[in-house]
């Protein structure tokens, strides 16, 4: 920890923030604070284009008088801004009405081990040496053929902050985190068809962030791949989900089993504790203390300890997605999710991404999904795609403008295999992920 | 003028400022030599009530507070932003901004000229203009007699949100503009369920107004009958189709389809940077002749007007598309001063903490010649879309995306049964050359959108007539 002294008179305003609640009535507070620096820097067509250096901080207060929940939240961190916060949030609770399962989690649920995962790495990077690397990311970008004709630029950008987190339970826990990412998007033609594609890395230790070359490659690479996409005939056929786009069908599953959509009934995963919803090979877990990583997190955004477990076993749902609200509502304990989930994991077969062609045989390789289309309290799924037709395993060519859509019920029980070919980029681990059948719409 | 003294008031007296402050700030982005400066000053003042299981479970309060100062030479933008209004910050700002440009001079500003414009919206401060209580009640009595409506109802879920932004824009050509910016909404969704199945049914409005508008003639009570009646609808929802075929689409709220397949791409900074399926095409045919599309900032209290844009720039009634051909484009500063034509008062932007860049308004299609019945009466066989969720473009390949949350099968002119959402793709640049028929029934969308570009998102509004597409690929699953 580089910043001791500023987390500890972060710490010491967030405990004052809690004191002046307690001031004003509230029988129960919690008070969350976050300061965070950055700098952005893109740069197109070989020069820079912008500079935006960030400056961003925030509280946010919630207290309890009894039963009743108010809060209140201010980029103005003046005394007497934050006085006036405080008493918006109580102000709040008094028209707030009486809530039985409002309030502050449970003081055993509160994590009192703090294991440092790694999670901060400043990167003193000069906007003049970002500008190089943002230059050098989109040269390799349009350089990789003739066909990449314009770009949108390449992006650098670094980002640290402190976060704080405190509650009239006893609470109070500052920290510090970075994230860093170096993206680049560029544009092809050929012919009349004119395609966009990008690529990216993000960490929180720049020393692991993709080489700026291999970056812009990607980029173009997955531009040009996609020149003269053709359309589809509607049918029904398999469809073979490319990593970074299979992460949303988790992020789905993750929706329809939180506790939010748990007790409003607005999810169709009601009452699927203990029930088979996927075949049994598919073993979904969270590991929240994985070292280094972008969702790891020793408490959630209540103060609530994290676990590491399973919420699919041999394809059973195990386990639920709460924070401490839902959980008291659905008459449970927190899950320690509040804020999200920390770094969901979905275990590989043994297929690379060829062995999953293969397996897919002729069908759908999506690799670009559209539009939101996904109804929670169905399970209906609509969304526009794009990506390559596949025959016996071979990628044939791309196509565009088409749909898919069935049922998660459905796909998730028909998932037949998920490769070993992990993006590791984002929260939700797991490499491509094939269905058995989907409908196509297209021409 | 007054607007501006009171947004004086409201943003640079709590923090010590005068007008000379921002001329020295001004004064030290312009010791280099840009071709733009601006300095944004923004205060805003946000609340939300949230009722849910027939309680008040949330209130908040929020305060946000900066200023994002930014010089522009060429292509290039230096900007950088702080929560803090205080003079040695915005000079700090200011000299880390104009590192963008390497050689210096001298030059100093004052501020000169005070432009007046017309307003399109009163400078109400919403969050006040209903005592808390009544607030509360309005809540209770919508959901009680949303409740009252349907037993299978299980869930009501109400929101109220109100904005209350004050906006001060200086500009390196000593234009000093202001805002005062009232934002309204609320939404009531409804999850009903009949012999085990489940529907979900949500309706909303608002605008910049002040709560006035739920109370006046029960509009609140109208969104709770119209989420009902959604649900109930759903649930006798069949398979929707899958294919192309003829598309129907509603008045009103499907006019996010002109968002989405041509206001994005008609956007200044993809056109000027030739990334838009549109880029250079001003002049041709992009539509059927019986389509003329506007971006109108001008609405009276609309949730996508503006006075002046985010750079200080009046907003207009721009013509994107005239019978059929496209017209131009919509532009904030530095885009119209790159494609050499003049700015449209598209310059918006999330916050002081974000850079402007040309967004849209209220976007829709003028009516046509055609009986909304007709139109449906006119399809053999086809799909009539009345209500939609949101969507999403691809500028450069120009495939867009709008998914259908009430749609119903049209058979031999009549419509028979609902069917499940599904989402619609179609091709922007030729979508709107396959409108065969435009109804009378113009209308504009509730008050409820919001629209994201690079991670920015701004409220706007949209709005058509009733139209037949004679095809589009609908993404059901019945094949």
């Amino acid at each position: 920890m580089q910043n001791r002294e500023e987390i500890s008179r972060l710490e010491n305003l967030v405990q004052s923030i809690l004191d002046e609640a307690k001031l004003q009535g509230a029988t129960a507070a919690e008070a969350g604070l976050s300061v965070d620096s950055g700098l952005s820097v893109t740069a197109r067509l070989g020069d820079v284009e912008t500079i935006e250096h960030h400056r961003d901080q925030g509280l946010g207060v919630t207290v309890y008088f009894g039963q009743r929940k108010g809060s209140a939240s201010t980029t103005d961190l003046s005394n007497a801004s934050i006085k006036e916060t405080v008493t918006a949030a109580c102000s709040f609770a008094r028209y707030g009405s009486e809530d039985p399962y409002a309030g502050l989690p449970e003081q055993d649920w509160l994590a009192t081990e703090f294991p440092d995962l790694d999670l901060f790495h400043p990167w003193s990077l000069a906007a003049d040496r970002a500008i190089e690397l943002a230059i050098a990311c989109e040269d390799a970008a349009r350089s990789y053929s003739t066909e990449i004709t314009n770009s949108e630029g390449a992006t650098v950008t670094s980002h640290q902050g402190i976060r704080v987190l405190g509650n009239s339970l006893g609470f109070l826990k500052g920290s510090e985190s970075s994230r860093h990412s170096i993206s680049c998007a560029v544009l092809g033609q050929r012919g009349d068809s004119m395609q966009r594609d990008y690529w990216y890395s993000v960490a929180r230790n720049p020393d692991l962030l993709e080489a700026v070359d291999s970056i812009g490659r990607k980029a173009a690479e997955r531009t040009v791949r996609r020149l003269q996409g053709r359309g589809l005939s509607t049918r029904q056929c398999p469809v073979l989900y490319s990593a970074e786009v299979a992460s949303s069908l988790f992020g789905s599953l993750i929706g329809a089993i939180s506790g939010g959509n748990l007790y409003r009934k607005s999810s169709f995963l009601l009452n699927a504790l203990d029930t088979r919803i996927f075949p049994e090979f598919i073993h979904i877990h969270e590991q929240p203390y994985l070292v280094g990583a972008l969702g790891s997190a020793a408490f959630d955004a209540e103060g609530v300890k994290t676990r590491a477990r399973d919420i699919v076993a041999e394809g059973i749902l195990k386990d639920y997605v709460l924070s401490t609200y839902s959980a008291k509502k659905l008459g449970l304990a927190s899950t320690g999710n509040a804020g999200g989930v920390h770094n969901l994991i979905v275990d590989s077969g043994n297929d690379d991404f060829a062995g999953m062609l293969k397996k897919l045989g002729t069908g759908l390789l999506v690799t670009e999904l559209m539009g939101q289309g996904v109804k929670m309290v169905t399970g209906d799924y609509s969304r526009g795609a794009a990506g390559f037709w596949v025959e016996n395993g071979e990628i044939q060519y791309p196509v565009e403008e088409i749909t898919i859509a069935g049922n998660l019920k459905d796909m998730f029980k028909n998932l037949v295999a998920v490769g070993n070919d992990v993006d590791y980029r984002g929260n939700v681990r797991t490499g491509s992920v094939l269905i058995e059948r989907m409908s196509i719409a297209g021409e | 003028m007054e607007i501006l003294n009171i947004a004086k008031q409201a943003i640079l007296a709590p923090a010590g400022l005068q007008e000379q402050d921002i001329e020295r700030v001004m004064s030290s982005l312009l010791s280099v030599p840009v071709d733009a400066a601006d300095i944004y000053f923004q205060s805003s003042h946000y609340e939300s009530w949230v009722m849910e299981s027939g309680i008040i479970k949330e209130g908040s309060h929020n305060i946000e507070q900066g200023a994002g100062v930014r010089a522009v030479v060429g292509e290039k933008t230096g900007f950088a932003y702080s929560d803090k209004i205080e003079l040695p910050v915005l000079l700090e700002a200011a000299g880390n901004v104009k590192a963008i440009v390497r050689q210096g001079q001298n030059a100093r500003t004052a501020i000169s000229k005070q432009a007046a414009w017309p307003r399109y919206y009163h400078s109400v401060n919403p969050l006040k203009s209903l005592a808390d209580q009544q607030k509360v009640e309005l809540l209770h009595k919508v959901d009680r007699e949303t409740r009252k409506l349907d037993s299978r109802i299980e869930e009501v879920v109400i929101s109220l949100v109100g904005l209350h932004e004050n906006v001060l824009v200086a500009n390196q050509d000593g234009t000093l503009a202001a805002d005062i910016r009232p934002l309204v909404r609320m939404n009531v969704s409804v999850i009903v369920e009949d012999n085990g199945r489940r529907e979900q049914g949500s309706m909303g409005g608002g605008g910049r107004c002040d709560y006035g508008m739920f109370v006046d003639q029960d509009k609140a009570l109208e969104y709770g009958r119209e989420a009902v009646r959604q649900a109930l609808v759903n649930l006798d929802a069949v398979d929707a189709p899958a294919g192309s075929m003829t598309v129907v689409l509603g008045s009103g709220w499907p006019g996010i389809l002109l968002h989405e397949a041509i206001g994005h791409g008609l956007e200044g900074d993809f056109n000027r940077k030739g990334t838009s399926a549109f880029s250079g095409r001003v002049g041709e045919r992009v539509a059927s002749d019986l389509c003329t599309v506007v971006d109108d900032g001008t609405l009276e209290g609309r949730r996508g007007s503006l006075s002046i844009d985010d750079e200080g720039t009046p907003t207009e009634k721009t013509v994107l598309i005239e019978n059929g051909i496209l017209k131009g484009y919509m532009q904030d500063r530095l885009n119209a001063r790159l494609m050499g034509v003049s700015p449209t008062g598209n310059g918006r932007r999330e916050s002081y903490a974000h850079l402007p860049m040309p967004r849209m308004t209220n976007t829709y299609m003028l009516p046509g010649p055609h009986d909304p019945e007709e139109i449906i009466r006119s399809v053999k066989k086809g799909l009539y879309a009345k209500n939609f969720g949101g969507g999403q473009v691809d500028i450069t390949s120009g495939k867009f995306v709008f998914s259908a949350s009430e749609a119903y099968l049209i058979e031999d002119g009549q419509l028979t049964r609902p069917v499940k959402g599904a989402t619609l793709i179609g091709n922007g640049p030729d979508v709107l050359t396959r409108v065969s028929m435009v109804g009378t029934d113009l209308e504009l969308d509730s008050g409820v959108g919001t629209c994201g570009k690079d991670g920015q998102s701004v409220p706007v509004g949209v709005g058509q007539p009733t139209l037949k597409v004679d095809a589009l690929t609908v993404g059901g699953t019945s094949i």
